[in-house]
């Protein structure tokens, strides 16, 4: 049994979680004021992943430079540096459109990365 | 010539676009929005990190795509922009002086006016850090407009001086963008910005925060070399012997935000001088008669989703004041701040006029744990409520119920504090 204290991360509240791991396996969860808390310190005891997002240059666009991109969703928090990585040397053409897939399955997490501006 | 509109809101940030939103679907069919910037969005377009829009939404967004969503709401129909156009002058009659590089000087005529010009970095010069005047010194927000905005790196090798939110942002994305975030120092006892920020961008890195330290000189001439960081004694002051050379090319400040008040000034908007932003009743009218504001420029938010929240509140009072049906009862309760609490938004309260529930929104002075906010009307108890742990950097909230305060006549004072259990 070992307990893993945790700062949630899903909003500014940040409350403090404690997670009973047993076995690799979360056998209890408290702290947490709501859902998201409790889904959150399930991953980061077993599984911690996080939402990468970084900005990359745009061609042919009157106003930007760059365009913001994240992926998609959750990816391994040991893979973050490889989908980071994933973007050297990329740049999107414009039109952009928030949405657009910028690199597709980003350092082989079945997640893709996508444009959050327009430009 | 003079153009003329119901309602002007000066800024196109988070704070101006749902202030302008709100107007319009209140019924104010006469909206301008002048901004400064290119485009809309304000500061939202170079803070491309997710964890917007969770109250909003419901749904973490980046600070591009929350801007996007508002400014879609807001093109939708009903209110005019002026793009790349700087405010220079408001009156206190709500004439509203603009110059931009197309059309030159412009004057505008406003009915009412909702203040949205968000607020500013704390610069160097604010700080008194010995040294010369090198290359590599940059506020956070400039560093992230350079790497997000503008694609330029500031530098490899990076101390941060500050704990706010932009800083450890920064020390985030620095490290993405392949440099080496060596500490961030705080010259306080606690950090300035949110839990959650350090944990996915100090811990997640191996970042130190190193608490109660603060640069104390900057070494280079053409450009940054070195820092020197010592730990502070309970003042404040650095405690001789303490000292650590940090060797870098580039120092980041996240050392605080200051809303942007020189209009307000000039329209002679009452400041306070704790807030730094104006002083504000229930609707969050200024003390000049039309004038309202809200978001960063009335005091500094950590959450964007509450400037929408705020915004939308000055918008819809903006409209109802146009409208003539924002009634003045000549009733105005002063809302005080004492026992931890800093201050309160808004400073005053009608109770008759006031929404059936109003969010009085605060800051305490320092950490707090276990610790009871309670709020008196006059001397009866009305609100009791224990907080686990309160900081300065985490904005706290109150709804007030205007039944309870009707139950008060002759209520004098309303005052915010905290308790000891």
């Amino acid at each position: 049994m070992e307990t893993i204290h945790l700062t949630c991360i899903r909003c500014p509240r940040g409350c403090q979680i404690d997670a009973v791991v047993d076995g690799g396996q979360v056998v209890s969860i408290t702290g947490n004021s709501c859902k998201r808390g409790e889904v959150y310190a399930q991953a980061e005891a077993t599984n911690p992943v996080r939402v990468v997002t970084s900005s990359v240059p745009v061609v042919g666009s009157a106003m930007h430079h760059m365009v913001s991109v994240k992926t998609a969703g959750d990816v391994p928090k040991s893979k973050v540096f490889d989908v980071v990585a994933s973007l050297k040397g990329v740049t999107v053409t414009a039109p952009v459109a928030i949405g657009d897939v910028v690199v597709s399955d980003a350092a082989g997490t079945g997640v893709d990365i996508i444009a959050t501006r327009s430009a | 010539m003079t153009v003329n509109y119901d309602i002007v809101v000066i800024g196109g940030g988070p704070a101006g676009l749902a202030a302008a939103i709100a107007a319009r679907d209140a019924g104010c069919a006469s909206i301008l929005v002048i901004e400064r910037d290119r485009e809309l969005g304000g500061i939202l377009n170079q803070c491309i990190h997710n964890g917007f829009g969770l109250i909003t939404f419901d749904e973490e967004l980046t600070g591009p795509e929350y801007a996007a969503r508002f400014e879609k709401l807001a093109l939708e129909g009903g209110i005019d922009f002026m793009l790349d156009t700087m405010v220079i002058d408001v009156s206190s009659d709500k004439l509203v002086t603009a110059v931009s590089q197309a059309e030159g000087m412009q004057f505008i005529q406003a009915k009412a006016i909702v203040l949205a010009m968000g607020c500013r970095e704390r610069p160097r010069g604010a700080l008194n850090i010995p040294g010369y005047r090198p290359a590599g010194i940059y506020s956070a927000g400039t560093a992230q407009r350079l790497v997000n905005i503008e694609g330029f790196m500031p530098g490899r090798e990076v101390v941060i001086l500050g704990s706010g939110d932009i800083g450890l942002i920064m020390a985030r994305r620095m490290t993405f963008e392949g440099a080496h975030v060596a500490c961030v120092a705080e010259l306080m006892p606690y950090s300035g910005g949110l839990k959650r920020n350090i944990v996915q961008c100090l811990d997640d890195f191996g970042i130190p925060l190193l608490l109660s330290h603060t640069v104390v000189r900057i070494e280079g001439q053409k450009r940054v070399e070195a820092v020197v960081i010592a730990e502070v004694d309970g003042h404040g002051k650095p405690i001789p012997g303490t000292e650590v050379t940090y060797p870098c090319d580039t120092l980041l400040l996240s050392v605080g935000l200051i809303p942007e008040n020189e209009l307000s000034l000039t329209a002679g908007v009452e400041l306070s001088p704790v807030t730094r932003g104006p002083v504000v009743n229930e609707v969050l009218e200024t003390k000049v008669d039309g004038i309202f504001a809200a978001g960063n420029v009335l005091h500094v938010h950590d959450l964007v989703d509450y400037v929408s929240q705020e915004a939308a509140v000055a918008g819809r009072n903006a409209a109802a004041y146009v409208a003539g049906s924002l009634e003045e009862n000549g009733v105005s309760v002063p809302v005080t701040a004492t026992d931890g609490v800093r201050y309160t938004v808004p400073q005053s309260i009608d109770p008759e006029r006031m929404p059936d529930e109003l969010t009085v929104r605060f800051r305490v002075g320092n950490v707090y744990e276990n610790r009871y906010v309670s709020v008196y009307l006059d001397g009866d108890r009305i609100y009791h409520r224990k907080r686990m742990i309160m900081a300065p950097g985490e904005m706290e909230q109150v709804v007030l119920k205007k039944a309870e305060l009707l139950a008060h006549p002759g209520l004098a004072s309303i005052t915010f504090k905290l308790e000891e259990a």
